[in-house]
């Protein structure tokens, strides 16, 4: 379970406060309003922004006071997940530590990992020979093999095309998101919370809040999300 | 309650290394700076006493004009050959904007034989105004010095002027065109307003600290700069005390021009883009064409003369070198290496370091010349040791000082751009310290990591500075050895000296440079 407690964010001016837990198991989405807050929630539970209050706890540990790679939680961002100037292997094999030269059986698993997501023998290939689906796959490759239970999608996809977004979800919804583990993830697109993700946290107003089922929030929103829900393309 | 532990303090790149760095480089500047001015400020200031020889205010008067002069002849000139440049387009176009860049790798020893090749006593000018029956010109003193200065300036004022043009929007010139509006006025005139304080600052701040130009073509009452009047103090008159003195007005000077440069944006001489030529509508006429052709021709010849000059009289010159020669390029390529590993890693670690203390202690040897920290450590060592048995481990140091801001400025902004796109995932994956340096940053700092070495090496190879105020016989240079065989008027040896010290400066130069871009993680 993930616990943020009495949790408060502050970021330029900018104040997030969350009060909630989540049952580990399955992916959660997080939406609401742009610049509500959401990529500051995910920045307070990977680590990258020291709270000004409040604990983040998982399965009963505190990891407020850590460091972001010495936390269980592995994060997937926009861009920048891969380092441009390592093999595609090189890459996967960081999630078993900093080392570029795995041992033979490292390099077993990551060989597995990458069959995982449909990238066997691109192992030797750098980011740059890759589609962008292939470096999300990759990515979610390294994801799978350092087997940290918290997983922090941040748009991680928003630059795909739909249909190509539409398969790493579900190549998300399959492969990481077991009973053990947690996905988190930001989307701009109610559609994404739909598809994959059973339960909801709305992120607006400066407050996390939830989890909701998702089917229940999108058909009955509050006002701030509906003013979001509506805006874009219906007017 | 919760403290708020910043995750920060094991996060991100190392930043041990950079207090070290910042406490060093500020050691080195200030310790000697301290002895110069408790040396000249001191009752015990000895020799010319502690007031101002009229001598000295005539070198304080030079150095003000001269480098005036340079920084306004260079941006004068540099205004016609960049506009030719920014708005032609001919087969070439990219070698001539190299060549400008070539001035920043090139001893200044070896330009100054160049110069005297074409435009000294027994040079092609002089001859060919003696076949026309006119006077023969001398360009030693006050001529020689602008010239030299010019030399090498205006091809710097040429590339920062040419970015400027560059960085007008294209669709400018297109709006212009269709308006049949004015280009010069509407868009070339406050461009240059904008850019031109800058360079020509930047250029003064070069001329102001000059010592081996001056050394060669200048001296006597008329032609001595300060920082070559605290040469002749201590090697000469040894009166340690005036040449504190003259240190301290140096720095003064220094700090002056420094400190009006924050008020104007200095530029960049090697930011990215001068390979664009703007598609222009206007002086398309055949008169602007010939002129255009004639100012990129000229610039082009001024500094090509020069050089080719230097290669002619060098091939031959090489077989009547001394030995010696082999030697002080030996020992020239070993202080060079040495100074720019230590310019590196300096630059390196404040890089990683990051913050506004970092960045000022890469920019302070930026208020010290070369004959300042000379003296200062001279002033340090002499009780303790001969300066001759330090000559070469000050020369490294002081190479290593002067090539700090440069190379820090290039290796600061790449640290940045490296941890922005990637660092958060580094700290996501737990990469800190010397790992995430060598599989992060390392990789990601190839390229500016080898112009920066190329450049501090060339600096150091090219470097007569400090090394003259401490080296004899055995101690020299290979750009000493060459100064002295000019000194001696043994003119071949010297353009075969100056040769091999251009060959070896732009062969290191572009050893560094190239393998920072070709290599592969």
């Amino acid at each position: 379970m993930l616990e943020l407690d009495r949790l408060a964010l502050a970021q330029g001016g900018f104040r997030l406060e969350a009060d909630l837990a989540l049952e580990a198991g399955g992916t959660v989405a997080v939406i609401g309003p742009s610049g509500g807050g959401k990529s500051t929630l995910l920045a307070g539970i990977a680590g990258f922004l020291a709270p000004q209050a409040g604990r983040v706890r998982w399965a009963g540990r505190d990891l407020t006071g850590l460091v972001p790679g010495a936390r269980p939680v592995s994060v997937l961002f926009q861009d920048g997940n891969l380092f441009p100037h390592l093999t595609v292997a090189q890459n996967v094999g960081l999630a078993l530590g900093p080392r570029l030269r795995l041992p033979a059986e490292d390099r077993d698993r990551v060989e597995g990992a990458l069959a995982r997501v449909g990238l066997s023998g691109r192992g030797g290939d750098r980011p740059a020979q890759l589609s962008g689906g292939q470096q999300g796959r990759a990515a979610l490759a390294r994801v799978l093999l350092s087997g940290r239970p918290v997983v922090l999608l941040d748009e991680a996809f928003a630059a795909l095309g739909p249909a190509l977004k539409d398969e790493m979800l579900d190549l998300v919804a399959g492969l990481v998101a077991g009973p053990e583990r947690l996905v988190l993830m930001v989307s701009h697109d109610p559609g994404d919370a739909t598809r994959i993700a059973a339960r909801t946290v709305l992120v607006a107003e400066g407050r996390a809040t939830g989890p909701f089922d998702t089917a229940d929030l999108l058909a009955d929103p509050p006002p701030a999300l509906a003013a979001y829900l509506r805006a874009p393309d219906r007017s | 309650m919760n403290a708020a532990v910043p995750p920060r303090a094991r996060r991100g790149p190392p930043r041990c290394p950079g207090a070290v760095a910042a406490a060093c480089v500020s050691a080195l500047v200030l310790l000697p700076l301290g002895a110069v001015a408790l040396r000249a400020g001191g009752p015990a200031s000895g020799g010319a006493g502690a007031a101002l020889a009229p001598a000295d205010w005539a070198a304080i008067r030079f150095t003000l004009w001269q480098a005036a002069l340079s920084a306004t002849l260079s941006i004068a000139l540099a205004v016609p050959v960049a506009r030719a440049l920014a708005r032609r387009r001919f087969p070439g176009r990219a070698a001539v904007v190299t060549l400008m860049g070539a001035p920043f790798v090139l001893p200044v020893i070896v330009a100054v034989l160049g110069l005297l090749a074409v435009f000294g006593r027994g040079g092609l000018l002089n001859d060919a105004l003696g076949a026309l029956g006119l006077p023969r010109v001398s360009i030693y003193g006050w001529p020689g010095v602008v010239l030299a200065h010019v030399f090498f300036n205006l091809p710097l004022a040429t590339r920062i002027l040419l970015q400027g043009w560059q960085a007008i929007p294209a669709e400018r010139f297109r709006l212009a065109a269709s308006l049949n509006a004015p280009v010069g006025r509407l868009l070339e005139i406050p461009m240059l307003r904008a850019a031109a304080p800058g360079a020509w600052l930047l250029i003064f701040l070069l001329c102001l600290t000059s010592f081996a130009v001056a050394l060669t073509l200048g001296g006597g009452p008329r032609a001595t700069t300060v920082e070559l009047a605290i040469y002749q103090a201590l090697r000469f008159d040894f009166a340690p005390g005036r040449a504190a003195l003259l240190a301290a007005v140096q720095v003064a000077l220094c700090l002056a021009a420094v400190t009006a440069s924050r008020a104007v944006a200095i530029p960049s001489a090697w930011g990215a883009g001068t390979g664009r030529v703007v598609e222009r509508w206007d002086a398309r006429g055949r008169a602007a064409r010939i002129r255009d052709a004639a100012w990129i021709a000229l610039a082009a010849g001024f500094l090509l003369l020069p050089l080719g000059m230097v290669a002619a009289r060098g091939l031959p010159g090489l077989a009547d070198m001394p030995g010696s020669v082999w030697a002080a390029a030996g020992r020239s390529v070993a202080v060079a290496l040495a100074s720019t590993a230590l310019a590196l890693a300096a630059a390196l670690a404040l890089a990683l370091r990051g913050g506004r203390a970092a960045a000022l202690a890469g920019a302070l040897p930026l208020a010290v010349s070369a004959l300042v920290l000379g003296t200062g450590l001279f002033l340090i060592v002499r009780p303790f040791v001969s300066p001759l048995d330090v000559a070469l481990p000050v020369t490294v140091i002081v190479n290593a000082l002067l090539s700090l801001p440069f190379a820090a400025g290039l290796l600061a902004p790449a640290v940045a751009q490296v941890e922005a796109g990637h660092g958060r995932l580094a700290d996501s994956l737990g990469l800190t310290g010397w790992r995430r340096l060598r599989i992060l940053l390392l990789p990601g700092l190839r390229a500016p990591l080898g112009f920066a070495a190329g450049l501090a090496t060339a600096l150091s190879m090219g470097d007569l500075g400090v090394i003259a105020l401490f080296a004899g016989e055995a101690q020299e240079t290979l750009p000493l050895a060459m100064y002295r065989l000019m000194g001696a008027y043994r003119m071949e040896a010297a353009a075969g000296a100056g040769l091999l010290l251009v060959a070896l400066s732009l062969g290191l130069f572009w050893l560094f440079d190239r393998g920072g871009r070709h290599a592969r993680a």
